[in-house]
């Protein structure tokens, strides 16, 4: 077992078993199988995972910003946005692919299309979006074919946001309860988080006069991407501790502090310097990749100690037989 | 999915819609497309006459050719198996608990058991097996004991998660991984609200209990079953389980045994109940199980409608941060 190492499991938590009595140290009133978690935690590798939410999310919120630039006429704006998003696409398909234990079956992703079945709806999603996106930016950097161009760059804008949120629900649709259970506010946190990047993004890869949009978008991002990791913290009860404890405390209070510096910073002197635009910009997607990483640390830590699985299912137990026979409560 | 505008949750609707992802589901393999289906079928594992001999684990292992998968002493009383994974689909857990002797079931009076016709078998479910308790009255420990497995559950969320189609409901109701489909996603394992299914890292694929379904093919129990010396782990039609396991359970209920409960059997549970179901002396906890699995599917169609309100909201948002239109356009 992997977790031996840390010496988390089997100390500490113990209530009953062969040394029960002298390891019954604990907060929360719960019983387990000798501390054991008892979800499997995610066999993803972090690296892959998080990156492939946070270049899933940049491609997705950043054609849409791409095809707003396009519209308003700010063209060196959509052309960088448009080349970020089919590079982005691309590294987040691979990310997936390279996590898979047999990477050479990857095709058999799009054998079936499954409702049920986050990822695969995600896969023939990337379907749909990849190519469009990829020739939106074919067509803007070569300057060909302007009308299949537009066409394309319509069509990635359209799938856009739904690329930048099917993995929140992909996230969410499992036993993991750091995921499981925020899954009304996951998809906030991940759209918000997305337009962070991508306009992040923009701040550094378009001129200063077209940025306006930028600016205002990482504003409004930021503060949508507090408000929903604060609202899914909250509501999470005492399962929202594990985005505030440990190594995925760590990275979203870095996120955290990121993301506002680069929105700020954006917004107060973004119009006026390219490097604080830059910079800001900066760290508005490092902002947006930690926090991806912190909810991939987070789902982690809730399933590995089986008192994020044991206590939300026994008090959820209490509260249904509390509302079946209130008297009988006693 | 969009229309479903049930937002409880709570999985009490008919619909078919509702039926498939959650709620109680008579027809799992017709459902699944088998016409024309034999009987579900399924595990009861009575873990009041577990002995902890493993014979269970290892028939498993011999008739599946499960690799070995580490070999630890872990100090969990005689449990070193530790866990189901990848490479081990039974697995004995071992609790010792200190008691009061005299409130075990066991501080009764047996002056009147017939001994004999225990041992004969004329009483069944207990041939050759210890009643919860016995023997422990003297120190004040109980010792339990439990083989778990995969659940089979009715409505399995590796199953429906899976991309692939590799995950599938096999005509009697069970739920096995075509290993010749699976492209190790790994998608299953966080999703399983059980902690059953796991990956091997040196093959890429996951794994998990088939309930032996080549053996079923061939009118044959599942290999531990076979093996189980005191039918702890009995297997058979689901229906017929069921009953079998509420008369068990009123009779330890007479006999004083009164901890005893089941686990998993009631199709309106969270998973709409398991194919694979328990008899238990403790909470399910104490075993390793969670209290109160639900398949995250059921949650599925309310994911979706935030994700597009989210999505809604980008779009919103992209749209409004460019709205000073263009003329002014000099980066204000
Ligand atoms: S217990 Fe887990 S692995 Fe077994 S059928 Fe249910 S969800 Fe699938
Ligand atoms: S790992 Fe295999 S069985 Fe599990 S969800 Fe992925 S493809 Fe399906």
């Amino acid at each position: 077992m992997t977790e031996t190492g840390n010496g988390r499991v089997g100390t500490g938590r113990r209530r009953r078993g062969a040394r029960g009595e002298r390891l019954m140290v604990e907060r929360a009133e719960f019983t387990s199988y000798y501390g054991r978690p008892i979800l499997k935690e995610p066999t993803w590798s972090s690296v892959d995972i998080a990156g492939y939410f946070f270049l899933g999310g940049l491609a997705g919120a950043g054609s849409v910003l791409a095809a707003g630039a396009q519209l308003t006429g700010r063209p060196a704006t959509a052309r960088a946005l448009k080349t970020s998003s089919a590079l982005a696409i691309a590294g987040s398909a691979a990310a997936l692919v390279h996590d898979l234990g047999r990477p050479g079956r990857f095709a058999n992703m799009l054998r079936v299309i499954k409702p049920t079945s986050p990822m695969s709806v995600g896969s023939w999603l990337l379907a749909g979006y990849g190519p469009a996106a990829a020739g939106a930016c074919a067509s803007a950097l070569t300057g060909r074919l302007p009308r299949l161009g537009t066409l394309a760059t319509v069509g990635a804008a359209t799938l856009g946001p739904a690329v930048a949120t099917y993995t929140a629900v992909l996230a969410a649709d499992t036993a993991t309860p750091a995921w499981h259970d925020a899954h009304r506010h996951l998809p906030f946190v991940f759209a918000a988080s997305a337009t962070c990047a991508a306009s992040g993004m923009a701040l550094v890869a378009s001129p200063v006069h077209e940025a306006g949009p930028a600016r205002r978008a990482a504003v409004a991002a930021c503060a949508a991407d507090l408000a929903a990791t604060e609202m899914m913290t909250k509501q999470l009860g005492l399962v929202g501790e594990t985005y505030e404890q440990g190594k995925a405390g760590r990275l979203m209070h870095t996120a955290r502090i990121l993301t506002t510096a680069g929105a700020l910073g954006a917004a107060l002197l973004g119009g006026r310097s390219r490097t604080a635009a830059v910079l800001g910009g900066a760290a508005l997607l490092a902002g947006s990749a930690l926090t991806r990483f912190g909810v991939f640390e987070a789902g982690v830590a809730s399933a590995r100690d089986p008192k994020y699985t044991v206590v939300p299912q026994r008090s959820r137990m209490a509260s249904r037989s509390e509302e079946t026979d209130p008297a009988a409560s006693a | 999915m969009a229309q479903d505008t049930d937002t409880s949750g709570a999985g009490r609707r008919t619909g078919t819609l509702r039926r498939l992802l959650s709620g109680p589901e008579p027809e799992p393999a017709e459902d699944a497309g088998h016409t024309g289906a034999p009987a579900r079928v399924g595990f009861f594992t009575d873990t009041s006459v577990c002995i902890g001999c493993k014979a269970c684990e290892v028939a498993c292992k011999e008739w599946n050719a499960i690799p070995e998968d580490g070999i630890d002493l872990t100090g969990m009383s005689y449990d070193n198996t530790q866990s189901l994974g990848a490479s081990t689909w039974r697995h004995v857990a071992f609790i010792e608990q200190n008691v009061v002797a005299a409130s075990l079931p066991s501080a009764q009076d047996h002056s009147d058991v017939d001994v004999f016709a225990l041992a004969s078998g004329t009483e069944p479910g207990t041939v050759g097996a210890t009643e919860p308790g016995d023997g422990a009255e003297r120190d004040g420990v109980r010792w339990l004991m439990s083989s778990d497995v995969c659940k089979h559950c009715t409505h399995a969320a590796c199953l429906d998660v899976c991309p692939t189609g590799a995950l599938v409901r096999t005509e009697y109701g069970t739920v096995v991984v075509q290993q010749d489909v699976c492209n190790g996603c790994g998608y299953c394992v966080p999703a399983c609200p059980y902690g059953v299914i796991d990956q091997r890292k040196d093959d890429g694929r996951v794994f998990k209990c088939t309930m032996c379904y080549d053996r079923l093919g061939d009118g044959l129990e599942p290999a531990c079953a076979k093996a189980c010396p005191t039918e702890s782990i009995q297997f058979g039609p689901l229906e017929e389980l069921r009953e079998r396991a509420a008369e068990r359970v009123e009779q330890l209920h007479r006999r004083g045994v009164t901890s005893a409960r089941l686990y998993g059997h009631e199709p309106d549970d969270g998973v709409g109940g398991d194919g694979a179901f328990f008899l238990l002396l403790d909470e399910p906890e104490v075993y390793g199980l969670p209290p109160d699995p639900v398949v995250t599917t059921r949650d599925l169609p309310e994911m979706w409608r935030h994700a597009a309100y989210a999505a809604l909201g980008l779009v919103g948002a992209a749209a409004a941060v460019f709205l000073p239109l263009p003329g002014r356009r000099s980066g204000r």
